[in-house]
């Protein structure tokens, strides 16, 4: 009997499909699933707490995502994702005043997040890409600091209000009122995140797009044009990073140049807890911070005001980075010779 | 007749470092021609030239056609499969989907053509799903064969095809390339270190020594040669 359980583990050990480290990983993502199952169900401020997490981390895991597209093809992080999404929201924003409806204007935003971010990476990057790390870098810096600057000089910085379609009413699920803003959110930056993932799972670009990531050098043998891929790839870093911006504002309330400062840090602790590589790890990240840190500040109001939420994050983020740097989905080469 | 991919006085440097010193070579099609020499002689570099992954100058013809403007995905979209040293195998990927990536620049269904390289490597059949990290070193040669071969290209670079191999997997593997020249038509460009698989595969072949030509004619010839006899085959 236990010979038999032995060699079935042995089994789907030689398939890959079980080590330690993953085990472990799956164990806890479980724990935490079954914790807040059981919270949910014993508290109803528990289960609002949770909801809003969720639907707050999916905003974050959105945007994760985004710098993780970007990392996996050039290994760089874009400081200015951030702004970018800021800046799309804006462009969301002035479509509306213009007179386009909210999804219309949703959509057009896409669209021009698409070109945007292809743009910034064929104008600004391409030309230093192949310099050195450190130079890339710095040009997202300089591009954080442009696009804040371009959004003050034209929107000035007060307070806008986008008209968003979510509305304040509430459904109604055994006691614990759920906003329909939160649904909406999560179904939004789902459906976003399906479409990125079939994009790269089922279709020539996208296979093209992850082996120029991979080898760029082999990708080109085999005729992909790596660097068109890059520049595809941070257009979707900037559609993703667009559905960020227009899903953060509800929570806002109001846009203004810093609103997704505050997000992108969540965003970095989420990607850095997926392990930077894992686009599942970066949406799994975004959606566990998004939980925690609404329960923390929800329920330690006294002593852990929303005032030290980033500050939380940075905490979360250094502590991965201590114990555990691969972070929750890190990839590991698995590779013969 | 002219030769389907002609070579005449390339020149190729890697920053300071100048590799080729004048390269001429002719490969017919149809045929299996291997560049032979020691290490360092730039052999590799020479492959390199011809898919346009290292800065070269000189004459590079393919199908009467100037490929010295072209890089390496322009190369593979004129039908040069170029398989390098260490396989350019995607090892995250599955078998199939480097199978699809092979194929990247045709258009149209994949699926004859999957068919046409399951029938010669049956076991990736088997393995499609699998990711390719996790095939041993010959199999993961046998797909980078595989791969380039999805292309239907008109030439296939091959470098090196028996670095790290056992010698029985390095003689099947020859037997693969001679049967997709002879039955498919394949031309093949091969450097390899091993001069007695390779002059038996081949029909002609070069033999490079620091950047130059020092020797060529068919197999027969340079197996009869004294010098290649004493300084790569060993006898």
């Amino acid at each position: 009997m236990a010979g038999a359980e032995s060699s079935a583990i042995a089994g789907l050990r030689r398939r890959g499909a079980l080590d330690a480290g993953t085990a472990t990983v799956w164990l806890v993502l479980a724990g935490a699933a079954i914790f807040l199952l059981i919270g949910c169900l014993r508290s109803t401020t528990f289960a609002g707490y949770t909801v809003q997490g969720l639907a707050l981390g999916s905003v974050y895991g959105s945007l994760a995502l985004a710098l993780v597209l970007v990392y996996r093809a050039t290994h760089v992080i874009n400081f200015a994702q951030g702004e970018l999404a800021m800046l799309t929201t804006y462009i969301a924003y002035q479509l509306m005043q213009w007179g386009l409806s909210y999804w219309a204007a949703f959509a057009a935003t896409l669209a021009i997040a698409f070109a945007l971010g292809t743009l910034l990476q064929v104008t600004l990057i391409r030309p230093v890409q192949h310099r050195s790390v450190i130079a890339v870098v710095i040009v997202t810096v300089g591009l954080f600091i442009l696009i804040d600057g371009i959004v003050n000089w034209i929107w000035g910085a007060d307070f806008k209000v986008l008209q968003s379609p979510f509305g304040f009413a509430s459904f109604d699920v055994g006691g614990v009122a759920i906003p329909h803003k939160d649904v909406w959110v999560i179904g939004v930056v789902l459906v976003s995140v399906l479409l990125v993932w079939g994009l790269f799972r089922f279709t020539k670009v996208g296979l093209g797009m992850r082996a120029a990531a991979l080898r760029p050098a082999a990708a080109a043998l085999v005729g992909v044009r790596v660097d068109s891929m890059l520049a595809i790839g941070w257009g979707l870093a900037a559609v993703l990073g667009a559905v960020a911006g227009l899903m953060a504002e509800p929570f806002q309330f109001s846009l203004s140049p810093t609103f997704m400062q505050p997000i992108l840090v969540y965003a970095f602790a989420a990607a850095v807890l997926g392990g930077l590589e894992s686009p599942a790890g970066a949406l799994v990240g975004g959606l566990a911070i998004g939980v925690t840190l609404t329960l923390i500040v929800g329920y330690e109001q006294k002593y852990i005001g929303s005032e030290l939420q980033t500050p939380f994050a940075f905490a979360v983020l250094l502590l991965i980075l201590l114990v555990k740097p691969t972070g929750l989905f890190g990839r590991r080469d698995v590779r013969r010779v | 007749m002219t030769a389907l991919l002609e070579l005449e006085d390339v020149e190729a440097r890697y920053g300071p470092v100048h590799v080729l010193h004048g390269i001429s070579l002719a490969v017919e099609e149809g045929s299996v021609v291997a560049v032979l020499g020691p290490n360092g002689a730039g052999k590799t570099t020479t492959l390199r030239a011809v898919s346009g992954t290292v800065r070269r100058s000189g004459s590079i013809r393919f199908a009467g056609r100037s490929l010295q403007r072209v890089g390496p995905d322009g190369a593979a979209r004129l039908g040069i499969a170029h398989v390098p040293e260490g396989r350019g195998t995607f090892s995250e990927l599955t078998v199939l989907e480097n199978l699809r990536l092979g194929a990247y620049t045709r258009r149209g269904s994949l699926q004859p053509q999957l068919e046409r390289v399951f029938s010669y490597f049956p076991f990736l059949s088997e393995r499609r799903r699998q990711q390719a990290g996790t095939l041993s070193g010959g199999e993961q040669q046998m797909l980078a064969l595989a791969r380039a071969f999805v292309l239907r290209p008109r030439l296939l670079l091959l470098d090196e095809p028996s670095l790290g191999l056992a010698p029985v997997l390095v003689a099947e593997l020859f037997r693969i390339v001679r049967e997709l020249n002879e039955k498919e038509g394949l031309t093949v460009l091969v450097v390899e270190q091993n001069a007695h698989l390779a002059l038996q595969a081949a029909d002609a072949g070069y033999v490079l020594e620091a950047g130059r030509v020092v020797l060529s004619g068919s197999s027969a010839e340079l197996r009869a040669d004294d010098s290649i006899r004493r300084s790569y085959l060993g006898y």
